[in-house]
């Protein structure tokens, strides 16, 4: 819900024009971290996740590279630049790598991008809390079935394999979809993903107790 | 877009100041440690007999000894002598009767705020004092090693506390006289002081067996950034425990060969005191024998080492599950870990070593002392916060946050292994028509029902407006800062009617509590409040002062020489306040500078926005 209002102050924000620093009261530009003239930390922008890490807008992002701007951008604006500055110094800081890490959380994984995404294209998941779609409701109740008779840690073991392997070819259909700009299918790629991954978690978490148990 | 990205090297590093160097302190169940770093170069601080760790033990008689002195007067005069107590860091009374009989303590009645209170030598002290006590002796340990006054502090925590033994934590560090820069996770401090002295890199795993608790953590570890990915553990697991065992067997065998009288508090830390040896002693040999002696009734025991871990092993388990778990959650496999630090003494007993080498498929590091690596960890980070550093350090929440909503459910708000600082929001509604208070009830825990996690705080929103239920909208914002500190905040959409409150537990002191504790103590005779706010006043007027200069540096031409003579004039008097010790002047003296630079700071945007109107980038105004 953040998201939306954040999204739709930066469209009413007239691009490129001087904010004042709340500091030196001089200008500043809307998207600099730090004052040009006295380099005093500036407040989060009200701007969007890809915005934020500086990365382009769209499903296929190099992690890698979104990771690396991730640890940039924390290197200058965690508080922990900020541990002998005044409080206000401090406040900025904090709510600076609260937005980042925000963003970062939002991006670094295929199924919170795509849930991104389709929020900021207006078609959001987040209220989807049932299934729908018949043939996702036959798919998660077979594996649900499958999962539910595995009776040793290999036989879960191979519920998360074929989960993984499943995961890994909704993420290509995924970027596809994106790409052709289709987001009917990116959205009902979306939710089989979503419904693959919590099935992922449970395995995982049911896998570590029937180890400790064996 | 424009985004400043620094080079490293060139990010602007915080103000040393005039305040000196800081120290990291390992504030510990069983032992503390106190180090500091200067040019990254680690120094652990020893007493004038070369001994680097101070037991956490205080004695209470005409005067109070802490460390190795009380740990002797454990055994002579038991009932004025208090060790563990960082086991009772944030519990309320409450929740100790559950620990009564297992813990040798007696309590006292509980303080104002319910926080508990420890009975000893004729007083009654809560466990925030004691631990103060701690504290002091190992910041006068630092005075004297390093020649010159320490009042700012990294202390660790374990990963797994929660936000009350924090908190207590934190004030403990506070009637010491010390501020806390920052409170470091152990093993995140652990994983700090192998990744600048040692250079691992890769995926890690941090094993962390501390006297009272249990943590096990991920970390992911690369040139200048520490990242933990996810953290798990007991607070209710650790060496103690060991001790507690090892005790309980030999008061058994006490108790059938007929030996003495009954147990008592007194006869249990001595049992506890001679418990630690045995174990000690068992791991670096195959047999151990010792007297425990009371009251002149001695009793011998015996312990091999084969029987020693015989009775040691479902603890070592347990811990073993606790890393699964975590493990699991994070979706890594044992074989993806480039290693596993070690951490705390207890990690010397060989059946953890190899239990854990199994488990990993290979041996674990210990490379750096398990007892000191947690404060060298902890000095590294005093030095990068106050000297400045281009080391990262990410570290996660390590318990579910949330709320009590209908039925007595915990709605989570923030899930654990999320990474802070974060600030989360939810909106609520009321049940009832024309319900006018809603109680945020705030709890920590992975649980589902209310009873079955920690309960945080509670605190009531009121005058909400009348409204059929349903049609209010309560938001209840939660905010982790980078301490792992949770702040509440309530807010009536409708009204905008808030209530906002930093969490300090249901059982916590309160700031009247702190400030008699802090009047009481001898060492802060002077107003530790008063203190703090001249010198938050003097760092935002001298913030103010800087940005007048950079702003008169750049943009001075905007202004005539009697302009930029007043402004100078103002500057000058906020300058002469800062060498004072008179808050309101230099309150006074930054506000009128502010005041007087107004029209300076309209021209200066006033000619940026037309810059920017006629299309001229403001690129001038990057760095
Ligand atoms: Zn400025």
């Amino acid at each position: 819900m953040n998201d939306t209002a954040d999204i739709s102050a930066a469209v009413t924000r007239a691009p490129g024009a001087p904010v004042a620093c709340w500091s030196c009261a001089g200008p500043v530009a809307p998207e600099a971290l730090f004052c040009a003239t006295c380099r005093v930390v500036q407040p989060p922008r009200a701007i969007d996740h890809f915005a934020r890490l500086g990365v382009p807008r769209g499903f296929a992002v190099d992690t890698r590279a979104l990771e690396a701007r991730y640890f940039a951008l924390q290197r200058q604006l965690h508080p922990d630049r900020f541990a002998t500055r005044g409080p206000r110094e401090k406040a900025i800081s904090q709510s600076q790598a609260v937005s980042l890490n925000d963003a970062y959380e939002a991006l670094k994984a295929p199924l919170g991008r795509a849930a991104y995404l389709l929020a900021l294209a207006g078609q959001g998941i987040d209220d989807e809390r049932t299934i729908r779609d018949p043939d996702l409701l036959v798919e998660q109740m077979e594996r649900r079935e499958t999962l539910d008779e595995a009776r040793d840690a290999a036989g879960v073991e191979t519920c998360i394999g074929a989960a993984v392997a499943d995961a890994m070819s909704i993420e290509a259909e995924l970027a596809a979809a994106f790409g052709a700009d289709d987001l009917v299918a990116a959205r009902r790629a979306t939710l089989r993903l979503r419904y693959l991954q919590k099935l992922i978690d449970e395995a995982r978490a049911r896998h570590a107790r029937l180890l400790g148990e064996g | 877009m424009l985004l400043d990205i620094y080079e490293p090297g060139e990010t602007p590093l915080p103000h040393e100041g005039d305040r000196g160097i800081a120290v990291g302190i390992d504030l510990g169940t069983t032992n503390s440690v106190v180090a500091v770093a200067r040019d990254g170069t680690v120094e652990v601080l020893r007493d004038t007999q070369g001994r680097a760790l101070l037991p956490s033990v205080v004695a209470y008689g005409d005067d109070v000894a802490v460390g190795h002195d009380a740990r002797a007067a454990l055994l002579d005069r038991p009932e004025s002598v208090v060790a563990s107590i960082k086991r009772l860091m944030g519990r309320g009374a409450e929740d100790l009767k559950a620990l009564a009989g297992v813990l040798p303590y007696e309590f006292g009645p509980p303080a104002e705020g319910g926080m508990a209170r420890l009975a000893i030598g004729g007083r009654l002290l809560t466990p925030v004092e004691i631990s103060a006590d701690i504290l002091r002796a190992l910041a006068q340990r630092a005075r004297t090693a390093i020649g010159r006054d320490i009042d700012r502090a990294v202390i660790t925590v374990p990963a797994y506390f929660d936000d009350a033994a924090r908190t207590a934590t934190r004030d403990a560090a506070r009637l010491a006289g010390l501020e806390v820069l920052r409170l470091v996770n152990e093993p995140t401090a652990a994983a700090l002081a192998y990744g600048l002295d040692k250079g691992v890199e890769g995926l890690y795993a941090v094993y962390d067996l501390g006297g009272g608790t249990f943590d096990f953590s991920l970390l992911r570890l690369e040139t200048g950034v520490f990242q933990v990915l996810a953290t798990g553990g007991d607070a209710a697991l650790g060496g103690d425990d060991i001790d507690h065992i090892v005790a309980e067997r030999m008061l058994a065998e006490r108790r059938m060969a007929g030996i003495g009288a009954p147990v008592d508090a007194r006869l249990a830390k001595s049992a506890l005191a001679l418990a630690r040896l045995a174990k000690e002693c068992l791991s670096a040999q195959d047999d151990w024998a010792g007297t425990l002696d009371m009251d002149g009734a001695p009793s011998r025991h015996t312990l091999t080492r084969a029987a020693f871990e015989i009775l040691i092993d479902p603890l070592v388990e347990r811990s073993l599950r606790i890393c699964r778990q975590v493990l699991a959650d994070a979706g890594i496999a044992p074989a993806e870990l480039a290693g596993c630090v070690l951490v705390g003494g207890s990690t010397r007993v060989p059946l953890v070593r190899h239990r854990l080498a199994a488990f990993l498929g290979r041996p674990p590091l210990s490379d750096i002392d398990p007892d000191e690596v947690v404060a060298v960890g902890a000095a590294l980070q005093a030095e990068a916060l106050t000297a400045g550093s281009d080391t990262l350090l990410l570290d996660v929440t390590p318990l579910s946050l949330g709320i009590e909503t209908m039925g007595g459910i915990v709605e989570k708000i923030i899930d654990r292994n999320t990474p802070i600082p974060v600030a989360r929001a939810q909106e609520f509604t009321t049940y009832e028509d024309g319900q006018s208070a809603m109680t945020i009830h705030v709890l920590q825990g992975e649980r589902e029902m209310v009873d079955q996690c920690r309960s945080l705080a509670r605190f009531v929103l009121d005058g909400i407006p009348p409204m059929v239920a349903g049609a209010a909208r309560i938001r209840v914002s939660f905010a982790v800062d980078a301490d792992g500190l949770l702040t509440v905040a309530a807010e009536e959409r409708m009204t905008g009617k808030q209530a906002r409150v930093e969490v300090r537990p249901s059982y916590g002191l309160n700031e009247d509590e702190m400030a008699r504790m802090l009047r009481d103590s001898l060492d802060n005779a002077e107003d530790d409040m008063v203190v703090r706010l001249l010198a938050e006043a003097k760092v935002e007027a001298r913030r103010t002062l800087n940005a007048v200069r950079a702003a008169l540096a750049a943009d001075g031409e905007l202004l005539d020489d009697a302009e930029r003579g007043t402004i100078e004039a103002l500057a000058a008097a906020v300058e002469a306040t800062l060498s004072g010790r008179d808050r309101a002047a230099v309150a006074a003296a930054a506000e009128s500078l502010e005041a007087g630079t107004k029209i300076f700071a309209e021209r200066r945007m006033d000619r940026g926005i037309r810059a920017a109107l006629a299309g001229r980038s403001i690129d001038r105004l990057g760095i």
